[in-house]
Formats: structure tokens, C-alpha cells, sequence
């Protein structure tokens, strides 16, 4: 089973539902931080044994001897990567989106393999959790195959808790798009439920079952609560704002580490979403 | 014309907020928000729409099932298994990279340009704003953040504006770009945590990277007193300028709830004031009073 944690925007506790939820149970489950471009998971999960590897993608590089400056590379490619000034062909090698049609092209076999560092994924256990996060290199424009680089490593029957990017575009869909549950972390403010409409449309498109968690929950006004009545949306954890529960995250610790209470609460809300999984006849 | 872009890595640090109180600051300014992903400004300025525009993204290919002859090629030559054994195309994972309708020997693809969300230009109460809605799930939204900045600096040079405040997006990745390269300065809005040091110390390299000069604001700084002294120490050896602290206060969210800014919520308070002092060291930094410079992003 594959459970994402998602949020409309960040900064509502998408981060301290994911790791507390991972912490809490006690059987043996993959954590992925797909929140490539501002990775926090490794603030509160200290994973051990950590070995990081460097993604690549392609790039073309043109052979300059070969090219008889044809234009055709520079016609196909649909993101302005490639263009011919003269009889002299430009790579702009941060615009590529390494779909391999110029060198499909090319008559003349003047394009050969070229790379580029899209960052690094980061492995490493932490008691029973194995754990890996994506790092976007910082300049680097595409998140979205960084995050399914990370998303690959998943196995076949594992539970699987993932914390997604914020957002409703392409990288956000593309961390949620293999789950098979969303859990949607939000605030009871103007801007926390404007941006959970948003999650929930996305998430809905994709036709994933999801519930939510409402974060902060005393601050701000009752809309969330009306409108998870009216779509039907089971909440499945409070969170209250509380001064204490702010500073164990500024400290990068986690609740359920502090107290039973909490670690029993974050248990239950996994059985939750178990529950709701199996009537939608996923297998756990 | 200066260009001010309100950063924070992660947002949810309380960026638009303060984006919505120094717009009801700014002199002779525009608004973009620039978060064209989960765009909030305009609960807050509840913008009149004067003029909407079609954004038109990227392509999708479509496969003619009348003329496809089910030769494979396609499938075979796509890099983002986008394609499906039986040839129908997932508009989810297709790039728009259009390799397959270069190499359909029965010219079965069509690859449209498609619409893929909005922008707008609109009248608010502290001026005009321009601001746009990506559509769910669509892609180049790095490309829309350069469409409403072109509109935006069009728009100014028009109408004689001589400052853009601009909300920003999150993340480090192609929006932020966007929305950053050429830009006078970013005010990086950071929250005193772990994780908000983390991504200040991100989003600071990425400006660092494009050459932007960067100031940084820490909003609760006394929900954790010692992480914000780590980030003014950390600040100031990247020379970054600290242009102030702000209180954790609820009048933030309850100025929310009334759609208003902090200043019209609570005039005249400490905090009204705190943020007063803070546009004052943004307006007044060397790096937003240099000599203009003119260059515009490039992300496609
Ligand atoms: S298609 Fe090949 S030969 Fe033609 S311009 Fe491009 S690299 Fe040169
Ligand atoms: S691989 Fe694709 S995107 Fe990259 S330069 Fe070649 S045609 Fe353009
Ligand atoms: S390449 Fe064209 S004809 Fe061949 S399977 Fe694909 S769409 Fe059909
Ligand atoms: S346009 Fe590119 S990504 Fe989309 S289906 Fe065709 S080959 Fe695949």
C-alpha cells in the first residue's frame, strides 16, 4: 500500500504527518521524501548508513566534425533546447527534457550522449524505516524526474508512505499519480481550504481515495469543516495548534517520540486509512 | 522599474501575508503573484478582473485510432512510457516532447497546443495586479511565471509604475526560476525551524546561483528564539541582509479570515508597525537602489 501525504501549499504539516505517521508504526515500511526541491524529512528521520547517488539525465552533445548544420535537431525539439545559428548548432542543455528525438534525427549521427546532474537521491535506514529522499541541484529548472527517480525504488507489496511536493502541478501529480491513498494535510484558514479545493480536484482527476488532516486546527474559521461535509471527505486527524507541538518541530523532533498519546493517535490513523483502502479493496 | 519577489522555500511561512501588507505600503507599485500554482494574493485583494488571457502550454499528442496501423513505433520510441500497448496516448505521463508524431509513418498523432490555464489583469485597491491559475495537474508553470512578468513589466513601463511587489512561488525548481531571474532582489520569508533554516539555506543558493541579491525577513521568530539568532548568524555570513523580525501573532490569521492586510485589520499596532519598519530596510537596502538592470528570464 502506497500512502501519499500531500499538501495545496506548504508549510501546513505535511512534513509532521508523514514522519510521525512512519514513526509511529511498528512494522517495517519505505519512507520517500519526494519533496525534491526543499527535502525536510532527513530533519526529523536521521537515517543511518546513508549512501547518496548522483541522477543524471541525457543531454545531447553535437559532434561538431559530423554536423552539417541540417537544422533538423533544432526543428523537432519542442523545448528550444537546440538552435542553429549559421551552420553551427547550440545546445541550451538546462532546456532538455532528454526525450532523444534529436538524436533519433539526426542524419548524420552527430549527436551523441551528454549529461546532466539533476541532483542526488539519499538512502539510508532509521530503525524500521528505509528511508531515501530526492536533493534537486540547486539551478536545476525540472523536479519531475527527480521525483520519479525516487519514486522507482519502490517495491512490489511494501507499504509505502510518501511525502509529496506541494502543489497541484506537474510535480505534485507526479509524486501522488502511484499512491494509493492521499492523505491531505491542510489549515482551517482562507488559504489553507482555497488550496485544498485545488489538492482535492487533482487528487480526485487521478481518482484516488483520500481524507484529511486538519493541522492548527483551532486557528482560523469553520469553512474547512463545511466543505469536508459537503465533498464527503472523512477528517481523520486533528492536530491543535499548540506552542509545544511548534517547538518540537523547530527542533526537528518528533511528537510521537514525546508522547504515547500522540504515537497512539498517529497509529489510529493509519488503521484509518487501512480501512478505508480495504472497502476500496486495495490490499494493505 | 524594480522588481521585489517575495520568497520562502517552503511556503506557509506567512509570505503572502506580508506580500498583502507591503502591498497596502508600496508606493506608485503593481502586484504579481507569481505562485500561479496555488495563487492566494487575491484572497486578500479580491482583485477585479479587467482583462483574462488563454495561457497556452505545452502539447499533447493524440492518436487518430482511424489511421494508426498499430506498427509500434511510437510506443517504442517514446521516452516517458506515455504510450500504451494499444495505442492510446496518457495525457498524465506524455511530456509534449512530440518525438512520436516525428517518426508515425502514417501521420496518425496530432499535437495541439493546448490551453492550460489563465492569466489576468486586475484593479485592487492598492493598485493593479496581474495573476494567473495554472490548471490542475498541467506543466510549464515556469512558462505562465514568465508570461505574467512580461505583463507585468509591460504594464509598468505603461502606466509609469516604478515597482513590481510580486509573491512568489515555493520550491527551488522551475517556477522560482522563473519568477527570480533579473529580478531587483528576493525577501526570503523564513520561519526560525530546522527544516525553515534548511530551506532558506536552498532557496538562498538558488538566488545566490542567478546572482540576485537577497534579504530575509524571519516571520514567529519567537516561537524559537535560538534557531532565529542560528538564522540572523547564518544570514549575515552569506550576506544576506536582515531586514527584521516579526512576532508570532494570530492577527495574521484573523486578518485572513476578514480578506483584509494586517494594516487595515489592525492599524496602527506594534505589529502594523513592525512591518512598516521592515518595508522601510527593503525600500531603503542598497541592493534595491542601484543602477537598473534589464534582463528578462528565459524558461520555456
Ligand atoms: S540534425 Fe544532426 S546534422 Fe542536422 S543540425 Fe542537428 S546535429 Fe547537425
Ligand atoms: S533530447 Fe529532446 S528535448 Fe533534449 S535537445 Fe534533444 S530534442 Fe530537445
Ligand atoms: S507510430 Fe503511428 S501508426 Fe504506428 S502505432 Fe504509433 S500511432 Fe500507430
Ligand atoms: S509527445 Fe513525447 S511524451 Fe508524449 S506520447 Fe509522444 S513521444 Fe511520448
Amino acid at each position: 500500500m502506497i500512502i501519499s501525504v500531500a499538501s495545496g501549499k506548504g508549510g501546513t504539516g505535511k512534513t509532521t504527518v508523514s514522519t510521525n505517521l512512519a514513526a509511529s508504526l511498528d512494522r517495517e515500511l519505505r519512507l520517500l521524501d519526494c519533496d525534491v526541491e526543499e527535502p525536510n524529512v532527513h530533519l526529523f528521520i536521521k537515517p543511518e548508513h546513508q549512501h547518496s547517488s548522483v541522477q543524471t539525465t541525457f543531454v545531447p552533445v553535437i559532434d561538431a566534425s559530423r554536423c552539417t548544420g541540417c537544422g533538423e535537431c533544432a526543428a523537432l525539439c519542442e523545448f528550444n533546447a537546440l538552435a542553429v545559428i549559421g551552420k553551427k548548432v547550440l545546445v541550451f542543455p538546462e532546456l532538455c527534457h532528454s526525450c532523444l528525438g534529436c538524436q533519433m534525427i539526426c542524419p548524420e549521427a552527430a549527436i551523441s550522449d551528454g549529461k546532466r546532474e539533476l541532483g542526488t537521491i539519499e538512502t539510508g535506514t532509521w530503525r524500521h524505516i528505509l528511508f531515501s529522499y530526492g536533493r534537486l541541484r540547486v539551478g536545476e529548472a525540472m523536479s519531475p524526474p527527480l521525483i520519479s527517480r525516487v519514486q522507482a525504488l519502490i517495491q512490489p507489496q511494501e507499504l509505502v508512505i510518501v511525502d509529496a511536493p506541494p502543489g497541484t502541478s506537474c510535480p505534485a501529480i507526479a509524486a501522488m499519480k502511484h499512491s494509493d491513498f492521499v492523505l491531505l494535510v491542510t489549515e482551517p484558514t482562507p488559504f489553507g481550504l482555497h488550496d485544498l479545493k485545488l489538492t482535492v480536484e487533482a487528487v480526485r482527476q487521478l481518482g484516488k481515495p483520500c481524507g484529511l488532516v486538519i493541522n492548527r486546527a483551532d486557528i482560523g474559521n469553520h469553512d474547512v469543516y463545511r466543505y469536508a461535509e459537503r465533498e464527503s471527505l472523512p477528517i481523520l486527524m486533528e492536530i491543535p495548534f499548540q506552542r509545544s507541538i511548534a517547538e518540537l518541530y523547530s527542533k526537528g523532533r518528533l511528537l510521537v517520540e514525546e508522547s504515547e498519546e500522540w504515537r497512539r493517535s498517529y497509529a489510529q490513523l493509519f488503521d484509518k486509512i487501512s480501512a478505508i483502502c480495504a472497502a476500496e479493496e486495495v490490499t494493505p | 522599474m524594480k522588481e521585489l519577489v517575495v520568497i520562502s522555500g517552503k511556503g506557509g511561512t506567512g509570505k503572502t501575508s506580508i506580500t498583502a501588507a507591503f502591498a497596502s505600503l508600496a508606493q506608485n507599485s503593481l502586484l504579481c503573484d507569481s505562485d500561479v500554482d496555488a495563487a492566494d494574493l487575491h484572497l486578500l485583494l479580491c482583485p477585479q478582473v479587467r482583462e483574462q488571457h488563454d495561457f497556452i502550454g505545452g502539447s499533447k499528442a493524440e492518436i487518430d485510432q482511424q489511421r494508426c496501423t498499430g506498427c509500434g513505433i511510437c510506443v517504442e520510441r517514446c521516452q516517458f512510457s506515455a504510450i500504451s500497448k494499444d495505442f492510446v496516448v496518457d495525457p498524465l505521463e506524455c511530456e509534449g516532447c512530440g518525438v512520436c508524431r516525428a517518426f508515425c509513418p502514417d501521420d496518425a498523432i496530432t499535437f495541439t497546443p493546448r490551453t492550460c490555464g489563465a492569466w489576468f489583469i486586475s484593479d485592487t485597491r492598492f493598485g493593479p495586479m496581474v495573476h494567473a491559475r495554472l490548471g490542475i495537474g498541467e506543466e510549464n508553470s515556469g512558462k505562465l511565471v514568465s508570461v505574467i512578468r512580461k505583463a507585468a513589466r509591460e504594464l509598468a513601463e505603461d502606466r509609469g509604475y516604478r515597482l513590481t511587489v510580486t509573491d512568489g512561488p515555493p520550491g527551488i525548481g522551475c517556477p522560482v526560476i522563473a519568477a527570480i531571474t533579473g529580478a531587483t532582489a528576493v525577501l526570503i520569508v523564513v520561519e526560525p525551524t530546522l527544516s525553515g533554516l534548511h530551506d532558506m539555506e536552498r532557496v538562498a543558493d538558488l538566488a545566490a546561483h542567478f546572482r540576485i541579491p537577497a534579504m530575509v525577513c524571519i516571520n514567529k521568530y519567537d516561537l524559537n528564539r535560538d534557531m532565529t539568532a542560528v538564522i540572523e548568524a547564518q544570514s549575515s555570513r552569506r550576506d544576506l541582509l536582515s531586514v527584521g523580525r516579526i512576532p508570532f501573532d494570530s492577527s495574521f490569521t484573523r486578518a485572513m479570515v476578514e480578506a483584509q492586510t494586517i494594516h487595515e485589520y489592525s492599524p496602527g499596532s506594534d505589529l502594523s508597525k513592525i512591518v512598516e519598519s521592515i518595508w522601510h530596510n527593503i525600500m531603503t537596502a542598497e541592493c534595491m537602489n542601484k543602477p537598473e538592470r534589464h534582463v528578462l528570464p528565459t524558461i520555456r
